[in-house]
């Protein structure tokens, strides 16, 4: 029962989904446009699930007061402002809700994926070294690419945008095509897998 | 004077990530902590107005659609997830959401990802056009130009071999396989190549903000 | 401790600083390096020319602030080319932080060329679920989005007369750093309904399009701050990415720099053991 039933809803709507892509009439095309609607619905209360995760976690921290707890009312009060005025005022334009989004959130999350420039330049200059073959010809491709993709590249000499261009288009073409033969097969594989019932591991745990 | 605060609390919070850069401070954990809690809530603030409500709320309650009860019942049995004692019947709206997108995969992933890029691949191996080019204006791209099919040809198929393991690499299999790894060592530092740039536009992308909305040092 | 080992060891902080002077510096003091236009980019520009003017575009933004310094300065251009064009848009988007981004460069864009909100442009706002979101729209577009992304029903908008699905679009372009974003595109909306598609992407994920491109999945492809800067020479107009280019060629210069100087130094080093 526990197990039976999940592997029964697998089974059709994979099997549904799969079917309208080959008979796009009735009755697939109508469960096909059936389900995609109660799929939209479904994923948000997964993501519901996602922030009572969350809630969960630091109202524990709350409660037990370890080391740096008192950052747990900084996320709750900033969960608890940016919620009230966004369901106050909604999400349009020149609302409180937009200010916030604006001013404080634009801010924080492009500069924390900012820091990165920092890492990557330190860890290209600590753990970038030609110690193979292999890792010479990365290192003389990204090389070529970081200075053919720049407007630097063509003052030092006018075809290394070409030769970074065409390194794009053909050698690293070719490279990221095999991997997505490489991973389309193994997700074919595995999504058969999944709806035949063979595959059961997302129905691990509680 | 509210958009030169927004401005400053901007800067503010901008220096407070920076400064994880000396090492991990208070500041830095104030901002992260404040980061979390506000993006939380506004996923949950556009998940009401862009989904619950057009989506579920108006044509369950408002227009009667009463077959949205199904959804509405399975995403609460999602959320059962919470609680240890009854978490297992989350398994049905998961089995729904995995099976429905297995399904889409099966047939896209084959299509889009598989067939189209193998039918892209069988070319022409011989290119006239860019060999006669090659030989009329010799030169770096000339010559790059007439070798490029064969490239993608013998890239994508050494290629594919490499992520071949039913079968052991060795001798002439191993050969191509050891060729394919060269290809996936360009397209590998080619998106490290690409990686720095996207790195170095977003501290650009903050820095200028500093510089041009804040200090005002640039127009 | 030799010099060698004292280089291998040096202080990230002044790694740190380096870079941040690299980038400060050429934004303070411009040098005005001249972009050339890649093809990819030509190709994303001529696929946005083609179109006659009263065609409808859906831009997607599948992008949040995280990535915003390069995907931005593409939605503001696209804008701008399709306003200019009289090319009408309906914005909508896999990423709610995607929204009001793409709602932002619409309303600036429609300032500049008199356009409103409701006839000439309107964003369906974000739905969760990726390629089952496109699937959904591919077949019926009001169904799919009955509000608008601030909550208004979209009967209420001149532009969704006539717009039932996918047939009534005549270009799809999708703004996208990550999944869901310009491969599900590509899967559903040109694999399965035939759709021109194109993509304006983050230069971490360009690489992984070039092959979409080549197949002619892709009508165009911008990557990166680069691309959006190249863009905006195509339409002869300086955005920010233009303007973050002479830092962006120097910080690249300084990596270079420092990935040859480290590398100089570990094959002394070896040797030396040798």
């Amino acid at each position: 029962m526990k197990k039976e039933i999940p592997l029964l809803i697998t089974f059709i709507a994979g099997m549904v989904m799969i079917l309208q892509f080959f008979i796009p009439h009735r009755p697939f095309s109508d469960l096909q446009q059936l389900f995609n609607t109660w799929f939209l619905i479904i994923t948000v209360f997964a993501m519901i699930l996602g922030l009572g995760n969350l809630f969960k976690v630091h109202t524990k921290r709350l409660q037990r007061r370890p080391k740096g707890w008192w950052y747990s009312i900084v996320l709750l009060a900033g969960f608890a402002i940016m919620f009230t005025v966004g369901m106050v005022w909604g999400p349009a334009r020149g609302t409180p809700f937009d200010y916030l989004f604006w001013n404080v959130h634009i801010p924080m999350s492009s500069m924390m994926f900012a820091l990165l420039a920092f890492f990557v330049a330190s860890a290209s200059y600590r753990a970038f070294r030609a110690r193979t073959p292999e890792a010479t010809l990365l290192l003389v491709s990204a090389i070529l690419v970081m200075i053919g993709r720049v407007p630097l590249g063509n003052y030092i000499w006018d075809k290394l945008p070409l030769i970074g261009d065409w390194i794009m288009s053909y050698p690293n073409m070719a490279g990221q095509r095999a991997i997505m033969i490489g991973i389309a097969l193994g997700i074919v594989s595995t999504s058969l897998r999944i709806i035949l019932g063979i595959e059961r591991t997302y129905l691990s745990g509680k | 004077m509210i958009e030169t605060l927004g401005i400053w609390m901007a800067a503010f919070l901008t220096l407070c990530i920076l400064s994880f850069l000396y090492k991990d401070n208070p500041f830095y954990k104030f901002a992260e902590h404040l980061f979390v809690g506000l993006s939380a809530a506004y996923w949950a603030v556009y998940y009401y107005f862009n989904i619950l409500l057009p989506n579920l709320i108006q044509p369950l309650f408002g227009h009667g659609q009463l077959l949205l009860i199904i959804p509405l019942v399975l995403g609460i049995m999602m959320i059962m997830r919470l609680f240890p004692k009854v978490g297992w019947v989350s398994r049905w709206p998961l089995a729904f959401i995995v099976g429905s997108y297995s399904g889409y995969n099966l047939i896209t992933y084959l299509q889009s990802k598989a067939l189209e890029q193998v039918r892209a691949t069988l070319v022409p191996f011989i290119q006239i056009e860019s060999w006669k080019n090659l030989f009329t204006n010799p030169g770096v791209m000339t010559f790059l130009n007439a070798i490029a099919v064969p490239v993608v040809v013998v890239g994508v198929t050494t290629g594919v071999i490499y992520f071949f393991f039913s079968k052991e690499h060795k001798g002439v299999f191993g050969g191509f396989a050891r060729i394919g790894v060269w290809f996936l060592m360009i397209a590998f530092g080619a998106s490290f190549g690409y990686t720095v740039m996207a790195r170095i536009s977003l501290l650009i992308g903050r820095v200028y903000f500093l510089l041009h909305d804040w200090l005002g040092l640039i127009q | 401790m030799n010099i060698v080992e004292r280089l291998e060891k040096l202080d990230r902080r002044i790694i740190f600083l380096l870079t941040l002077l690299a980038v400060v510096i050429p934004l303070l003091l411009p040098i005005g390096f001249k972009i050339k236009v890649s093809e990819p980019v030509k190709l994303f520009y001529d696929a946005v020319e083609a179109l006659p003017p009263g065609s409808m575009v859906l831009v997607s933004s599948e992008y949040s602030p995280s990535t915003m310094p390069e995907v931005y300065p593409m939605n503001q251009a696209l804008a701008r080319h399709c306003f200019k064009k009289d090319i009408k848009i309906v914005g909508m988007g896999l990423w709610p932080e995607g929204i009001p981004l793409n709602q932002a460069s619409m309303e600036q864009a429609a300032e500049e060329y008199g356009k409103e909100y409701g006839v000439d442009y309107v964003n369906l706002g974000y739905k969760a679920g990726g390629i089952i979101v496109i699937s959904a729209a591919a077949e019926n577009i009001p169904n799919t989005f009955p509000l608008d992304y601030a909550g208004r029903p979209i009967e209420e908008f001149e532009i969704m007369e006539g717009i039932r699905n996918f047939d009534n679009i005549d270009l799809i372009i999708s703004l996208s750093a990550g999944d869901p974003g310009v491969r599900h595109w590509v899967m559903i909306a040109q694999g399965r309904y035939g759709k021109k598609v194109a993509g304006g992407v983050t230069a971490v994920s360009a690489p992984a399009f070039y092959p979409y491109l080549n197949a002619g999945q892709l009508q165009g492809l911008i990557g990166g701050m680069k691309g959006a800067a190249e863009y905006e020479t195509l339409l002869e107009t300086s955005g920010t990415a233009t303007r973050g280019m002479d830092a962006q060629s120097i910080a690249h210069g300084l990596i270079i720099f420092l990935i040859l100087f480290a590398n100089f130094f570990y094959l002394l080093g070896k040797r030396r053991k040798k």
